[in-house]
C-alpha cells in the first residue's frame, strides 16, 4: 500500500469507469515456517495426529494473523475429524463459498472457519474445486451445524456436497434457476426511471476497480 | 417426474417443470399421509404468522398436540445483500450490512468495519475515542435488542404488558441513537476507520440520565416475570438443548451460555478494547427457555455497567479524533446540521474549496472511487446480542469487496428448533423459537 | 348543515357515503405483515409506548387476514415471499387498503437486485406509499391519517362506478415517468 499510492490509475490506466468492474484473482502462495503464535502448534499437532499431512494439505497460509489450511477435498472429512477430536476444534462456524472465475481449475472455494473453545483458537479450512466437477464431501456428520450452511453454499454457488442429508435450495425459491452469488450471475437490477432519464442498476454503472 | 415429493409436487408443462409451492397442494399431501393410517397432521405455520418472530415458516407434523417433526423454512427475506455489496464501495458496505440483523445494526457495522480494518492493517490506528464510542453504541444496541427479544417473546407466550415496558425502554435507547447518529435504526454510523461523527456536546449527561432511568425501569419487567409462576410453568423445562447439542450445531450466544459454559467473545477473544471494561458473563445451568430469559435480563444490567465505564472514558478523551488519521482512508466529511438538514459542514466546504487542494482531492476520490484494500481474506467475530457474528471479507485489492459473507448467529441458532421442539407441544415451540431470538433479516441476508 | 341548527336538537344530517367513510376510517384494523426493519418501527407505533396507534382504534393487529382491513407491507418483499403476500391480500375481505411502508415496499429501495420485488405494487394495489428507511413512527401515523382521509372520501354505489371509470381513463392516458419533463426541460 505504501509503495503504490492509494489513488491513481492501475493496469490500463483507464479511470473513467466505463470499462466496467474488472476482477482479478486473489493472491496465491504458501507461508514459510515459523508461522507465529499458536499456528505452529496447530500445524505440528495435526502432522502428528495425521501422518498423511503433506498429501492432504496443499498449502498453509498465514496472513493478517489468521491460519488457513488449504485441504484437498478427498481428505477433507478425515482432516476435519482429526481436528475436531484430537485438536479439539469443536465448533465450525459455517461454510462460505467464494467464486474465483479467473483461477481456472480451482474456481470454487469453500471456506470453513473453525473455533476451539477448549484452547481458544481459530483456524480456517479452505477447499478448492473446479467448476466442471464441483463436488465436496459433506461435513454434516462431523459438525451438524453445517447442514444449512452447505445448503446455502449449494444454493448460492452450485457446490454439491456429497453425503448431505437433504441438499436443496434454502434462500431462493425452490424452483429458481441459477446460482446467484457466482460471478457470472448478473446482479439482476432494473434501471431506475426518472423524468426523462434512467439510472442503470449498480452492476451496469460506471465502476472503478 | 416419477418420484412424488409431497412438499413440492411438480408437473411438466410446455414451459418446463412447474412446482406448486403456494400451499394449495394439501389435498395430495393429506392423501399421502392418510395412507400411513396414523393420526398425523401436517400443519404449516406459514411465513405470515403473529408468533413466528418474523417471516419464518415452520412445517410441523403433529400427533394430537405433540410435535413429532418440526422443520424450518427460511429464505423469505433473502435480499442478496452479500452480492449487492460486491458492486459498492467499502464504505457504502456499511449501509448494506446494517440492514441484515436489523435489531442490532451497530453489531453488523462493527463486525464489518473490524474486518475491513484488519485487511487494511489499521486496527491499531483506529483512535481510542472511536473505539470507546463503538463499544458504548454496541452495548446500547444490545439493550435495545434484548428488549425486543423479551417483549416479543413475552407477547408470543401471551403476556402483553412486558411488551409495553420493553418498547418503552427501547424508545429511550433509540432517542440516544437519534441524538448521536441522526437515525433511530439502520444508522450506518460505524465506518471503516472510526465512526462517522463525534458525539454532540451535551450527549454524555443525557446518556447518564437515560442509564439511570433505564435501571429504574428494568425493575418493572423483572417484578412482572421473574418468579411469576405462570411464566415459569410456560418456560421451565421447555426448549432443552445441552452443551453437546450446542457445540455440534455451532450455537453461540445466550443459548450456549444457558448450558453453563461462560463463552462470551468479549471476555475470551476481546476486541475493541473490551478487556479494559469490568463486567460479568451471565450464565444459567438449566438449558431451557427460562434460563435464557434470565440471561438476557441480567445482561441488560451488565451492558449498563459497560456504558457507564465507557462514558467515564469518553469524558477523559474529550476532543480526540474519531476517525483514523490516514487521510486516504478516513471518511472526509465533517457533518453539521444547517438550514436544510444535516450535511457537510460549511467549514469543511470552505476548506476543500478554498484552502486545501489535497483535502479536495481526498474528498473527491474517497467519495467517488473509495479507498483500495490490499488483497487477502479476514474473518472477524464479535459477540452480538444473539451470538457470534462473524464477518468474512475477501478483497482482491480493489475498491469494492470481492466477496463478503456474514456468519450470522441466528442462521445457526435456528437449526436448533427441531432439536428443541420435537417431542413437545405446539405451544412450546413458540417459547423455544422466542428463546433462540432469531432475526430473519440476519438468517436470510 | 344549516338545516340542523333550525330544527330542535337531536338531528344530524349527513350522506350515506360520509357515514360509511367515517365508520370505516375510525375502526381500521391492520393485518400483521411485518417483514423486516420497518416492522420494528411498526411495532413501536403499535406498542402504545410512545407513538400510540390505539388512539385511532388500530392497536388490534389482526393475524387473520379475514378480520383485517388494512395491510401495512412493512419491509422488503423477496421473490419467495411475493406469492404469500398476494395470497394474504386475496384472503382479506373487501373493503381493504394497502400501505406500502418504507422504501423497499414502495420501490425496492436500496436493493435493486435479483432477490427483491421492485415495489410491492407489482403484486398488490397500493393506496399510500410511505418513503423512509425506515420511516419514523410519526411518518407512519401521518400515512395512516392520510389514508383515513382517503377512506372518508370514498364513494359508494353509482358514484363509485363513475369514479372508477374516471380513474381508469386517467391512468390510461397518463404519461409514463420517462416521458415527463423534469425541471431542466
Amino acid at each position: 500500500m505504501t509503495d503504490q499510492g492509494m489513488f491513481g490509475a492501475r493496469g490500463t490506466g483507464d479511470t473513467s469507469g466505463y470499462g466496467g468492474l474488472v476482477r482479478s484473482a486473489a493472491s496465491t502462495g504458501s507461508s514459510e515456517r515459523p508461522y507465529g503464535s499458536y499456528f505452529d502448534e496447530v500445524a505440528d499437532d495435526l502432522e502428528r495426529a495425521y501422518p498423511l499431512f503433506s498429501e492432504a494439505i496443499e498449502r498453509v497460509v498465514v496472513d493478517r494473523g489468521e491460519l488457513t489450511l488449504h485441504v484437498k477435498r478427498e481428505k477433507l472429512v478425515e482432516v476435519s475429524m482429526i481436528l475436531r477430536d484430537t485438536l479439539k476444534f469443536e465448533m465450525c462456524m459455517g461454510v462460505s463459498g467464494v467464486h474465483y472465475p479467473a483461477d481456472s481449475g480451482r474456481e470454487l472455494h469453500a471456506v470453513y472457519p473453525l473455533l476451539s473453545i477448549t484452547n481458544n483458537r481459530r483456524i480456517r479450512l479452505e477447499v478448492s474445486v473446479p467448476d466442471s466437477d464441483s463436488h465436496i464431501p459433506s461435513l454434516v456428520e462431523v459438525w451438524a451445524g453445517n447442514n444449512w450452511h452447505e445448503r446455502e453454499t449449494f444454493d448460492m454457488f452450485g457446490i454439491i456436497f456429497d453425503g448431505h442429508p437433504g441438499l436443496t435450495r434454502i434462500l431462493m425459491p425452490d424452483d429458481w434457476q441459477g446460482h446467484p452469488q457466482r460471478k457470472d450471475y448478473s446482479l439482476g437490477g432494473i434501471p431506475v426511471e426518472y423524468k426523462g432519464a434512467t439510472t442503470p442498476p449498480p452492476s451496469e454503472r460506471r465502476s472503478y476497480k | 417426474m416419477t418420484t412424488f415429493d409431497p412438499y413440492a409436487p411438480s408437473r411438466d408443462t410446455t414451459e418446463g417443470t412447474v412446482y406448486s409451492v403456494t400451499g394449495q397442494d394439501w389435498d395430495s399431501l393429506v392423501q399421502e399421509i392418510g395412507s400411513t393410517k396414523e393420526e398425523r397432521v401436517v400443519v404449516n405455520m406459514g411465513p405470515q404468522h403473529p408468533s413466528t418472530h418474523g417471516v419464518l415458516r415452520l412445517v410441523l407434523e403433529l400427533e394430537g398436540e405433540t410435535v413429532t417433526e418440526a422443520r424450518c423454512g427460511i429464505g423469505y427475506l433473502h435480499t442478496g445483500i452479500e452480492k449487492n455489496m460486491e458492486y459498492r464501495n467499502w464504505t457504502q458496505g456499511t449501509t448494506f450490512v446494517t440492514r441484515m440483523d436489523y435489531l442490532g445494526p451497530l453489531f453488523n457495522e462493527t463486525a464489518y468495519c473490524l474486518a475491513v480494518e484488519k485487511l487494511l492493517g489499521i486496527t491499531e490506528d483506529v483512535p481510542e475515542r472511536a473505539t470507546v464510542i463503538r463499544v458504548m453504541m454496541m452495548e446500547l444496541n444490545r439493550i435495545s435488542s434484548h428488549m425486543v427479544a423479551l417483549g416479543t417473546g413475552a407477547l408470543e407466550l401471551g403476556a402483553i404488558s412486558p411488551m409495553f415496558f420493553a418498547f418503552r425502554e427501547r424508545e429511550i435507547v433509540l432517542d440516544i441513537f437519534e441524538m448521536i447518529s441522526g437515525l433511530r435504526m439502520n444508522m450506518a454510523y460505524v465506518r471503516p476507520g472510526g465512526v462517522q461523527q463525534d458525539l454532540p456536546a451535551d450527549a454524555i449527561p443525557k446518556i447518564r440520565d437515560a442509564v439511570k432511568l433505564m435501571r429504574k425501569n428494568f425493575k418493572d419487567n423483572t417484578t412482572l416475570l421473574v418468579g411469576n409462576s405462570i411464566w415459569m410453568k410456560r418456560t421451565q423445562g421447555i426448549g432443552y438443548l445441552d452443551l453437546a447439542g450446542c457445540t455440534t450445531l455451532g450455537i453461540t450466544g445466550p443459548v450456549l451460555r444457558s448450558t453453563g459454559l461462560p463463552w462470551d467473545l468479549r471476555k475470551v477473544q476481546p476486541y475493541c478494547g473490551y478487556e479494559n471494561y469490568d463486567f460479568d458473563v451471565i450464565t444459567a445451568d438449566t438449558c431451557d427457555v427460562y434460563g435464557r430469559f434470565l440471561i438476557r435480563m441480567n445482561e441488560l444490567e451488565q451492558s449498563l455497567r459497560i456504558v457507564e465505564q465507557a462514558l467515564d472514558k469518553l469524558e477523559k478523551l474529550e476532543g480526540a479524533p474519531v476517525m483514523v488519521a490516514d487521510k486516504k482512508i478516513a471518511w472526509p466529511a465533517q457533518l453539521a446540521v444547517s438550514g436544510d438538514g444535516m450535511g457537510n459542514s460549511l467549514d469543511h466546504i470552505r476548506e476543500i474549496m478554498g484552502s486545501s487542494m489535497e483535502s479536495l482531492i481526498h474528498h473527491f476520490k474517497l467519495v467517488t472511487e473509495g479507498f483500495h484494500v490490499p488483497a487477502g481474506q479476514a474473518y472477524v467475530a464479535i459477540e452480538s446480542a444473539r451470538g457470534e457474528l462473524g464477518a468474512q471479507v475477501v478483497s482482491d485489492g480493489g475498491t469494492r469487496p470481492y466477496r463478503m459473507h456474514f456468519r450470522e448467529p441466528s442462521f445457526n441458532n435456528l437449526q436448533a428448533t427441531s432439536a428443541m421442539s420435537e417431542g413437545g407441544m405446539i405451544a412450546d415451540i413458540i417459547g423455544a423459537v422466542a428463546s433462540i431470538d432469531p432475526v430473519m433479516g440476519g438468517v436470510d441476508r | 348543515m344549516g338545516l340542523e341548527e333550525k330544527i330542535p336538537s337531536g338531528f344530524l344530517l349527513t350522506t350515506v357515503e360520509k357515514l360509511a367513510g367515517y365508520m370505516r376510517k375510525n375502526s381500521l384494523w391492520p393485518a400483521t405483515f411485518g417483514l423486516a426493519c420497518c416492522a420494528i418501527e411498526m411495532m413501536a407505533v403499535g406498542s402504545a409506548a410512545k407513538y400510540d396507534i390505539s388512539r385511532f382504534g388500530m392497536e388490534v393487529f389482526r393475524a387473520s387476514p379475514r378480520q383485517a382491513d388494512l395491510m401495512i407491507v412493512a419491509g422488503r418483499v423477496s421473490n419467495k415471499m411475493a406469492p404469500v403476500l398476494r395470497q394474504i391480500y386475496d384472503q382479506m375481505a373487501a373493503p381493504k387498503w394497502v400501505i406500502a411502508m418504507g422504501a423497499c415496499a414502495s420501490s425496492g429501495g436500496m436493493f435493486n437486485n435479483y432477490a427483491i420485488v421492485q415495489g410491492v405494487d407489482h403484486v398488490v394495489p397500493v393506496d399510500i406509499y410511505l418513503p423512509g428507511c425506515p420511516p419514523r413512527p410519526e411518518m407512519l401515523l401521518d400515512a395512516i391519517l392520510k389514508l383515513h382521509e382517503k377512506i372518508y372520501d370514498e364513494k359508494l354505489g353509482s358514484n363509485r362506478a363513475d369514479i372508477i371509470k374516471e380513474v381508469e381513463l386517467a391512468a390510461m392516458n397518463a404519461k409514463p415517468t420517462i416521458e415527463m419533463k423534469g425541471l431542466l426541460a
